[in-house]
């Protein structure tokens, strides 16, 4: 697993609610029981960690952050862009 | 108990800065979503678009002197409560004026003065602020400026209640008016808070439109903020006929509830309550309703479930209502919302045409009631609701007649 993943991860794991000793890849957001407060929550603790702008909008969020698996790939591509721009 | 009637309007609007332009644009479908123009830093914002009350001239309104005491807000509060009494054709002798209630909502009133002054202490390191700074921002600065420069005397506060709150205040005017508490009362809302801080608030709720506005249809992607200010003038229908006066209107009902279960989710059971409430004072049945102007921001989760509530208060009747959203026109002017929608929802009824919601796409399967898409209608109408949720879960609802 990446740095970005387990960093993703653990800002996932400090919003979850309920018992949920791991998060998976393919866990549904919805099923840890984040909320859509949550949830935006959670995309500006990963903005300020990651130093990004996520495009995210509560309007559709549930097709565009559906899994754990989805954020990661999401901020990955994010961080990834930051740094191409950056050399 | 008093039967209470409208007998003044006044309104400033992002499309029109009085009750006549404002109702033609309704009629016409006019937009007032656009670029925002009035924030000096607006290219660092994500958020580009408002709906803005565009060439607002305060010396068209008030002395200079008088400018530097009233935020935009409070500006825009008065402006409408002038036009409403104006229209209205009330002279407030000392024996009214002290029985004439002033209640305007506003959710967080002078955001201009607060933004601005913060600011200067914040970024441009500045040591001190204006002098009228917290006399400005406070949230019952319009009601205290319609009182001062309209001369009224009797109760007067603000109501906050974010999205909710023009039509808590008007729903108590109304309690007021009908008990006989005051003889009179000059209510509605106002709202001016596009400015910096603000949209970067509204930007971290991820709840905004990058473009337009579309309550209710397929494919919408938000809300938008606006900006504006309502205020009608109530009495009792004696003393308005009493005195000659032109009905506009009659509020008949007024309906209110807590959600207590969200910080800003609607809630199906919170709404129903309040939309029931309102049906009831007023001594109605659901199936006297022909329409429901919505709270309708754009939302996929308001429109979804306040089409669900609507569905469980009129049962098969909801099929039947004109349901539509002038916020797809406006924007949401939040503590102003309330008043905007009910000075629609009067004159709706008034002439017989509903305003559309424009912006419609098509249908949403959540959504699956009659929107008035796009075009105003002509219909037949005596009785209307007029909705207002707001985050913190506190809702709101109108019920108004034709008057005959």
């Amino acid at each position: 697993m990446t740095d970005v993943a387990s960093e993703v991860i653990a800002i996932i794991a400090s919003k979850v609610r309920g018992d949920h000793p791991k998060i998976e890849l393919n866990d549904r957001l919805e099923d840890l029981g984040l909320e859509s407060l949550d949830a935006v929550e959670m995309i500006f603790a990963l903005e300020e960690k990651f130093d990004v702008q996520i495009p995210f909008n509560a309007n559709n969020a549930r097709t565009e952050f559906d899994t754990v698996g989805e954020v990661i790939s999401a901020v990955e591509r994010l961080v990834d862009d930051k740094e191409s721009r950056a050399r | 108990m008093n039967r209470v009637v409208v007998t003044g309007l006044g309104v400033v609007s992002p499309i029109g800065q009085a009750v006549v332009p404002y109702w033609t644009s309704l009629k016409r479908g006019v937009c007032g979503i656009g670029a925002i123009t009035q924030v000096p830093t607006a290219e660092e914002l994500i958020q580009k678009v408002a709906a803005e009350v565009k060439g607002f001239n305060p010396l068209d309104h008030f002395e200079e002197r008088q400018i530097s005491t009233l935020d935009r807000v409070a500006q825009f509060a008065v402006v409408a409560a002038r036009e409403a009494i104006a229209q209205a054709g009330i002279d407030f002798d000392m024996s009214l004026s002290v029985r004439t209630a002033t209640i305007i909502g506003s959710g967080v009133g002078g955001q201009t003065t607060h933004d601005d002054s913060f600011r200067r202490v914040y970024r441009d390191n500045k040591t001190r602020v204006f002098p009228l700074t917290i006399p400005k921002l406070m949230v019952n600065a319009p009601a205290s400026q319609i009182c001062m420069l309209c001369g009224l005397r009797g109760p007067a506060f603000a109501i906050a209640s974010a999205c909710s709150s023009a039509t808590h205040a008007i729903g108590l005017a109304f309690h007021m008016v009908r008990s006989g508490a005051v003889d009179c009362a000059v209510t509605g809302g106002a709202e001016a808070c596009i400015t910096f801080g603000t949209l970067r608030g509204w930007e971290a709720m991820r709840v905004m439109t990058p473009d337009v506005c579309r309550p209710f249809s397929k494919d919408r992607k938000g809300m938008v903020l606006g900006e504006g200010a309502a205020i009608v003038v109530l009495e009792p229908l004696q003393r308005a006929q009493a005195r000659g006066a032109d009905i506009l209107g009659e509020i008949v009902g007024f309906g209110m509830s807590a959600d207590a279960a969200d910080l800003t989710a609607p809630d199906r059971g919170g709404m129903v309550r309040a939309l029931q409430g309102a049906i009831a004072d007023a001594h109605l049945s659901p199936q006297d309703f022909q329409y429901v102007n919505a709270h309708g921001t754009g939302t996929a989760a308001n429109d979804a479930t306040e089409t669900k509530a609507l569905h469980e208060v009129f049962g098969p009747h909801a099929g039947k209502l004109a349901v539509s959203s002038t916020k797809s026109m406006v924007g949401h002017a939040l503590g102003a919302a309330g008043a905007l929608e009910l000075v629609a929802t009067v004159l709706a009824l008034r002439e017989g045409i509903v305003p559309p919601t424009i912006g419609y796409l098509g249908r949403d399967p959540a959504c699956d009631l009659d929107y008035v898409p796009n075009e105003a209608r002509a219909m037949r109408l005596e009785a209307a609701l007029s909705n207002s949720f707001a985050f913190g879960g506190l809702n709101a609802v109108l019920a108004v007649k034709k008057f005959s």
